[in-house]
């Protein structure tokens, strides 16, 4: 197994539990189940267990590796700097291994064949994908300035499709020139490689690339930071180097000269730094600059943001395979709680998984008429 | 036997019970280098009532019990020598209440001490408790309940001293409060009862599960600083120590000798970090600490070390973080220590033993020291990193552990949370009446020798 070799370093201290403040528990996955094997100490023994021969394969231990949400809060305040950014590496790898076993989660499976099968975790034709922008009048990609890319939620999933309109139509509104593929756009593959399928993954790279090159573009813009991270940190080591950006850096470097409506009345808003935007990238400037651009926003910061955010719990694949989904210390469930309990109005997201798993989440706890979750363009772009 | 998971499940819910191996094989395990002890369950209650339901549970199945907080001992007291059930606390995490006219903090058994560290500083920022240097997700129960040290011990003494009362479930199953909680709505104290808290202090769980403790809070300062004074002589340390300690002037005094980095190899220093409320009360307090050391400087035979920003800043941390990394010495993601609870005269033969025990071992070290009150007594540490990849290395690790125990007890001092080997060391140099008491303490609180059972036992 790739990164075997860091298993037996870590000391299990516990500072991946927690924020940088220590102010509550930060790792999704421990949060949500509480068991020291689902920390990631425990995650790093049990592979070693697990490698040596202790510890067998069974359907706890696939939980337990699928739990992790891969949101990097671990990487970001474990103290022993020369092992700490391989981490998350490491929980992937041992799925690679599951993988190739043939004996990771039901769901993970399903996942995974559908990603084989029609492209897409959602089992829906490749045909329905550009369905998200009828009637916004995009142009097809021919060589504008920016390839625009929804991604697979983005493009099939309801709350997406919402974000990936309102992304798109207000880029449109500001004057970007930009194109999108429409049926043609593929999965980025980032779901892929953090479920451990590699093959899977790197074919879908490759084809992207391919695809990209052809169509001479350059400069990408996501919706969704978890393929912003994917097509600069995976891509090049392919040969797809892009000049990529997530569409929130688009929109603030236009906000000073857009026409930026006021909203209707002053909300307080919070912004929920999302994982491979905020750490995986540290882009954490440029939602809060749009943001405060807009008339009568008053952004405030949640106690856990930027390198400390809680993740929603949607990375990693759980976004498809629900582990984290379930009971009230639900990673998204006690986001949005404190989010509420910092007195926010909104709570501003910048991807499509937090969009989905903190609406729901909201709902869950009965938060709809005092808190709603809106990505950062519908923010923008509508008069609230 | 009934279905214990299922009863279990009953008490606590389902998804906070296991019986799976993987649960199993880690809690097994604590990051030092005792063998693994399987438990058969692992269960987190969220309530003292569940964890009074678990109790009742065991004692009518006569399965043994074994409480662990963070799990970070690194003596192994939380790994279930005899099986059983191990109670995980930390879904117990809340802090109930904080009462700045008294200065305590109430919470939960298993409130991690950053947890409190950081509430304080949102909410009451004039207050802070002693943070040991362990990592911040260490409960304050467990460091507390073993007799535990850390920044504020120079002022205030040991973690137990800082003990205002607690609330435990008996190996019966009865709810008791001792300290002033016990009469009273508040949690000002254990005076002026009797002191029912050594009755599950320094215990390790033998004597029944805390479930709730109020520890006390102390001011904040605004501003921070640290001196280091350096000298070769390991025989000038004690003084150096006692004319620190007669200042009562620091928050934390402690000393560290080490073999790396080069610059400190063969040098005792002596850290006082200490605050004050305004720049100019600093100076003053910086004034006084290095003039009672004068006589040394005078002599030539030790100074103060200009700290530069990054180091300083890494010794004004609480909980520091390089002593965590002192677990990666060897690249095996281990260390293990003995502290010696002992007089502070002891300092030049400990150093010098510790080092022995070293060289004995073919290991690398770190040695030091954290004053314990005012100048009353020491903890002073061995430490000894390995590489858990390497069984030869975790064996000598332990056998280096060992043979500082001894080291310790022969010195007048006391292995402090000692693992079962060193527990058994103790007893047998115990007052024989004293050891007495305990069997009958023990017998009268757990007639079914169900809690942790395996520590504070004689062959």
């Amino acid at each position: 197994m790739e990164y075997a070799e860091i298993l037996h370093r870590c000391f299990r201290c516990g500072y991946c539990k927690l924020p940088g403040s220590f102010l509550d528990l930060n790792c999704p996955s421990y949060l949500n189940f509480r068991f020291e094997t689902f920390s990631p100490g425990g995650r790093l023994w049990l592979l070693r267990g697990w490698l040596d021969g202790e510890i067998q394969t069974s359907p706890r231990l696939a939980e337990i590796l699928y739990s992790c949400a891969t949101c990097g809060n671990c990487v970001e305040h474990c103290v022993f700097d020369k092992f700490k950014d391989n981490l998350v590496k490491a929980f992937i790898a041992g799925r690679e291994e599951l993988v190739d076993q043939g004996l990771v989660p039901p769901l993970v499976r399903d996942t995974l064949k559908s990603m084989q099968i029609y492209g897409n975790p959602y089992k829906l034709p490749e045909a329905d994908r550009g369905n998200w922008a009828h009637g916004l009048g995009l142009e097809p990609y021919t060589g504008q300035e920016y390839l625009f890319l929804a991604g697979c939620v983005g493009a099939y999933d309801e709350r997406g499709q919402k974000m990936a309109r309102a992304a798109a139509g207000l880029l449109k509104a500001w004057g970007v020139d930009f194109g999108i593929l429409g049926p043609d756009e593929h999965c980025d593959g980032s779901e892929a490689r953090d479920l451990g399928e590699k093959g899977l993954f790197q074919s879908l790279v490759e084809r992207n690339i391919r695809q990209f090159q052809n169509l001479k573009a350059r400069k990408i813009i996501t919706l969704s930071p978890h393929a912003y991270h994917t097509f600069k940190a995976d891509y090049p080591a392919f040969g797809g180097t892009f000049e990529v950006y997530h569409y929130s850096q688009i929109l603030a470097k236009l906000a000073r000269k857009a026409p930026l409506k006021p909203l209707s009345t002053p909300r307080r808003v919070a912004f929920h730094d999302p994982c491979y935007l905020g750490r995986y990238q540290k882009e954490y400037q440029a939602p809060r600059k749009l943001l405060s651009a807009i008339p009568g926003l008053q952004l405030i910061e949640l106690e856990r943001s930027r390198v400390d955010a809680l993740c929603c719990g949607g990375g990693g694949g759980n976004f498809f395979t629900e582990i984290l989904g379930r009971g009230s210390d639900s990673p998204a469930r006690v986001r949005v709680q404190e989010a509420a309990a910092a007195g926010a109005e909104i709570l501003a997201v910048a991807c499509p998984n937090c969009a989905k798993m903190l609406d729901d989440a909201a709902k869950t706890e009965g938060l709809e008429e005092t808190l709603r979750v809106m990505d950062l363009a519908q923010i923008a772009g509508l008069r609230i | 036997m009934k279905d214990i998971c299922a009863e279990l499940s009953k008490i606590v819910g389902p998804q906070y019970v296991s019986n799976h191996p993987e649960e199993c094989y880690l809690y097994a395990r604590d990051p030092g280098t005792m063998e693994p002890r399987r438990p058969d369950w692992v269960v987190m209650p969220n309530s003292t009532e569940e964890v009074r339901h678990i109790v009742l549970l065991a004692n009518r199945e006569g399965i043994p019990i074994v409480p662990m907080g963070g799990g970070l001992v690194l003596s192994g007291l939380t790994r279930a020598l005899k099986g059983g059930i191990l109670v995980d606390m930390k879904r117990m995490n809340r802090i109930l209440e904080v009462n700045e006219g008294s200065r305590y903090a109430l919470v939960e058994a298993g409130a991690s001490q950053g947890m409190l560290q950081a509430y304080l500083k949102k909410h009451h920022p004039k207050l802070k408790h002693s943070i040991p240097d362990a990592p911040p997700i260490a409960t304050l129960a467990g460091n507390i309940l073993i007799h535990g040290s850390g920044h504020l011990s120079h002022a205030a003494g040991f973690h137990s001293d800082m003990l205002n009362g607690l609330e435990a479930v008996l190996p019966t199953g009865e709810i008791v409060r001792v300290g002033s909680c016990s009469a009273s709505p508040y949690w000002f104290g254990r005076a002026p009862l009797p002191d029912l808290a050594g009755l599950f202090l320094g215990w390790f769980g033998t004597t029944g599960i805390v479930t709730k403790l109020a520890v006390k809070l102390f001011p904040t300062r605004a501003v921070n600083d640290v001196e280091m004074f350096v000298v070769e002589d390991p025989e000038l340390v004690p003084d150096i120590l006692q004319r620190l300690a007669d200042l009562q002037m620091a928050e934390d005094l402690t000393a560290w000798m080490a073999p790396k980095p080069d610059w400190a190899r063969g040098f005792q220093h002596v850290n006082v970090n200490y605050g004050a409320d305004s720049r100019e009360e600093l100076g003053w307090k910086q004034k006084l600490i290095r003039a009672s050391l004068q006589k040394y400087r005078d002599e030539k035979v030790g100074g103060f070390m200009p700290i530069p920003p990054p180091m300083k800043k890494g010794l004004l941390e609480a909980p520091q973080t390089a002593l965590t990394r002192f677990a990666d010495v060897k690249k095996g993601g281990g260390f293990e220590y003995v502290g010696g609870i002992m007089p502070i005269a002891c300092f030049p033969q400990a150093y010098r033993k510790g080092i022995e025990v070293a060289e004995n071992h073919g290991t690398t070290y770190s040695t030091g020291a954290r004053i314990i009150g005012v100048g009353h007594c020491m903890m002073f540490y061995f430490s000894y990193p390995f590489n858990r990849a390497d069984a030869a290395d975790v064996k000598n690790a332990q056998e280096a552990l060992e043979e500082t125990n001894r080291v310790v007890l022969e010195l007048g001092g006391i292995p402090w949370k000692a693992e079962a080997p060193a527990q058994k060391m103790i007893l047998q140099r115990m007052d024989p009446n004293t050891v007495d008491l305990m069997n009958r303490l023990r017998a009268v609180l757990d007639p079914k020798g169900i809690m942790n059972p395996g520590n504070w036992e004689a062959d």
